[in-house]
């Protein structure tokens, strides 16, 4: 485990990462483990919200998201679980291979790209471990009396983490789809009627993602939020940085950290922006980039325009790792 | 279907349809407002809402307020329409595939790359209307420019274009009652549809344009034949006159306020703003139809099942108590996203980008051409059953110095 704590001198501004206790290590499903963490001196994690995640660094160069899968209502401890890829390299193998009870991690703040929006009904799906983050959003909507309902996909229910429990607790609601015994989710089924005043929220490798936003755009827009957990699983050098932008126009000059998005603190010091979906999906927020490199995080240009760079969606977009200062036309 | 109000709701005697309401409505849409913000109008026999939260509830409960029922007055489920139904009157889940088919093919990723071919008619004509000075912003800009790039961009051939304007004024229309106007509207009906059906089909549309890329899901068998022709129909009938609007009315806004010319005309980037206010005060759809599929209580109003709610857009995007005590005013400085211009929901405009786009190059390209825009007579507004908007708007502009 040694190592992992000599990581202070790489924290930038804004990145702060704090010590913890992985208090338990549990296999819960074949290839996932669950890591239940806790502050060396007992002390309440801070506030989080459905949907959050937290880096965690593993040995000296890896960092890795992993979303939060305890509740929310109990911050004295905090609960990840990870899937052994095999053959992935580093990452969540390291994890399998390396952390025993009783180790110390080095994590960052809770931090959440993937938050719930307040509806009237909720469709949940999780293919396999992406499962992860929807679990904090079952307990809100179950505890705010909420119409909701989980299909959850995976290859068979030996691996399907928490799969049981959920059928125990919430009952109908929860269909579990393992494949080796009914086949594949049928996501056409599942979402071939859209419903007044539902929200999406998906969460799941890319292939399920990309089925679900196919046919959700049938569905009224801005229904759908996904989460694609395998892009979260960052290389090195990939951690969220905080960087600065620099405004032409206006003079300005902002930092954004780790959890804003540069729309946000551009707005922050009040500098007008157009935005609509805040999602990169809708092309809205669009922004010229004077210099610097941006890394790309939208669904609205094509691969050439984000190659180019001379363009971005601030509300999702970001700094290139190395990167520490983009100018905008702003 | 005759249905009778609902107990303790207000009845109101205004005639939405009337000529003097259609040439100024705003009087008309605060009276319904400041009566509630639904009530019952005895002439049309369907009850109105004007609160921009009702409305709002209506456009988002699309299981409630159905659109298969037709946008107009009478249900086309029991009286057939003058048309097959189109995306825009069917319900999930037959609108579902359709409106997946069409988002496939217009999105912001695909509307984005038309920004370059849709600049360069833009400048040609800001150009050429800066050297006259004098022009009528309706016939010489914003009839113009829509019918110069987007019949290009679904594909569609040269011959009978000129039909594209008429039948979109058809389609319209019929979203009211079957007045003078829309006897009007349908003079030469059989003719315009005819040719517009017509640029429908594949054989007549190019390999490049919007109109291709939809009739590929036909391939893909997510739709039918008979939905590829509909949904080119529906491009064509929303997408040029909604646009034409659009362009009159900011330029309409923006030559009655000097202050936010000057504004644009210093920070051209400011444009997407003052689209967006300018759709939100001067909103080309102002009204059209839902029917109830259940009973249910709308802005404390029981409604029954099976009646028709008349949505007033237009005075959901002035009502006060969403967007404050100046809501009558053009204000460049106002947060106007959030409007209901585009319709909102399931239902909401799969066109919208391609519209701002035009009308935003519209903007960009006098901005960097013109010191001041006035008026130089009143504006002739246009009769029109749901659309808002002008029939001529005559300027004179000062070029940039
Ligand atoms: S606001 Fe929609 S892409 Fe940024």
């Amino acid at each position: 485990m040694g190592g992992l704590s000599a990581r202070a001198d790489r924290r930038g501004v804004g990145a702060s990462t704090r010590e913890v206790i992985a208090e338990r290590v549990d296999r819960i499903a074949d290839g996932v483990v669950s890591l239940v963490l806790v502050t060396p001196d007992g002390s309440p994690f801070q506030p989080w919200e459905p949907g959050a995640h937290i880096d965690v660094h593993l040995g000296d160069q890896y960092v890795r998201q992993y979303s939060l899968c305890s509740s929310p209502d109990d911050l004295s401890h905090l609960r990840v679980a990870v899937l052994d890829v095999p053959g992935s390299r580093g990452g969540s193998r390291w994890i399998h291979g390396n952390v025993r009870p009783g180790d110390t991690l080095e994590i960052s703040e809770p931090r959440n790209n993937f938050p719930v929006r307040d509806s009237r009904k909720y469709l949940f799906l999780a293919g396999g471990i992406g499962i992860t983050p929807i679990i904090p959003m079952i307990e809100r909507a179950a505890e705010a009396g909420k119409d909701w309902r989980l299909v959850y996909g995976g290859r068979s229910r030996g691996s399907m983490a928490f799969a049981e429990q959920l059928v125990g607790t919430y009952g109908d609601r929860v269909d579990v789809v393992a494949e080796d015994e009914r086949g594949r989710m049928d996501l056409a089924g599942v979402l071939a009627l859209p419903r007044a005043h539902m929200l999406v929220y998906a969460c799941g490798p890319g292939g399920m993602l990309r089925a679900v936003e196919d046919l959700c755009m049938g569905w009224p827009p801005g229904s759908l939020h996904t989460e694609r957990f395998a892009a979260t699983a960052l290389g090195p050098g990939s951690v969220a940085e905080p960087f600065e932008v620099e405004l032409a126009r206006s003079g300005k000059t902002v930092s954004v950290p780790t959890d804003r998005t540069i729309l946000e603190a551009v707005e922050d010091v009040g500098v007008r922006v157009l935005s609509s979906c805040r999602q990169g999906l809708c092309g809205t927020c669009e922004t010229t980039v004077v210099s610097g490199e941006p890394e790309h995080r939208d669904a609205v240009l094509t691969q050439d325009d984000q190659d180019g760079g001379a363009t971005m969606m601030i509300c999702v977009s970001r700094a290139a790792a190395g990167c520490g200062r983009l100018v905008l036309d702003l | 279907m005759t249905i009778a109000p609902a107990e303790g709701v207000v009845t109101l005697p205004d005639d939405p349809f009337s000529p003097a309401n259609i040439a100024d409505p705003c009087p008309m849409l605060t009276r319904l407002r400041e009566a509630g913000p639904v009530t019952w109008l005895e002439k049309c026999g369907a009850y109105a809402v004007a609160g921009f939260e009702e409305v709002y509830e209506v456009l988002t409960d699309f299981e409630t307020y159905c659109s298969s029922g037709g946008l107009g007055p009478r249900d086309i489920r029991e009286d057939a329409g003058w048309r097959p139904p189109s995306i825009l009157e069917s319900d999930p889940p037959i609108h579902t595939v359709m409106r997946r088919a069409l988002t496939g093919v217009i999105n912001p990723a695909t509307v984005r790359p038309l920004r370059e071919r849709f600049t360069g008619p833009a400048e040609e004509i800001a150009d050429e209307l800066v050297a006259r000075r004098e022009f009528d912003v309706v016939k010489d800009l914003a009839e113009k420019y829509p019918l110069r790039v987007f019949p290009d961009a679904v594909g569609i051939p040269q011959e009978g274009r000129e039909n594209l304007l008429p039948y979109g004024n058809m389609v319209f229309n019929a979203f009211g009652p079957q007045n003078e106007i829309f006897d009007l509207a349908f003079a030469h009906a059989d003719e315009h549809s005819a040719a517009i059906l017509r640029n429908c089909a594949r054989e007549n549309l190019d390999d490049t344009g919007f109109g291709a890329r939809i009739w590929d899901r036909v391939q893909d068998g997510l739709i039918t034949a008979e939905q590829a022709a509909l949904l080119v129909r529906a491009l064509l009938s929303a997408g040029v006159d909604t646009t034409v609007f659009g362009i009159g009315n900011t330029l309409a806004c923006l030559a009655r306020s000097p202050r936010a010319w000057a504004a644009l005309r210093e920070d051209p980037s400011l444009a997407k703003f003052a689209v967006d206010e300018a759709l939100r005060l001067e909103s080309p759809f102002q009204k059209f139809h839902r029917t109830t599929t259940a009973p249910g209580v709308l802005g404390g109003v029981h409604i029954p099942a099976g009646a028709k709610v008349l949505l007033f857009i237009g005075a959901a995007n002035r009502d006060p108590r969403k967007w404050g005590a100046n809501a009558d005013t053009y204000d460049l400085d106002r947060q106007a996203s959030g409007h209901v211009a585009f319709g909102m929901g399931l239902h909401q405009c799969v066109g919208q980008p391609i519209a701002r786009l035009e009308i935003e190059l519209v903007l960009k390209a006098l901005a960097a051409r013109v010191d001041t825009i006035e008026l130089t007579g009143e504006p002739v507004p246009l009769t029109h059953n749901v659309l808002r908007g002008f029939a001529s708007l005559p300027v004179r502009v000062t070029p940039r110095s």
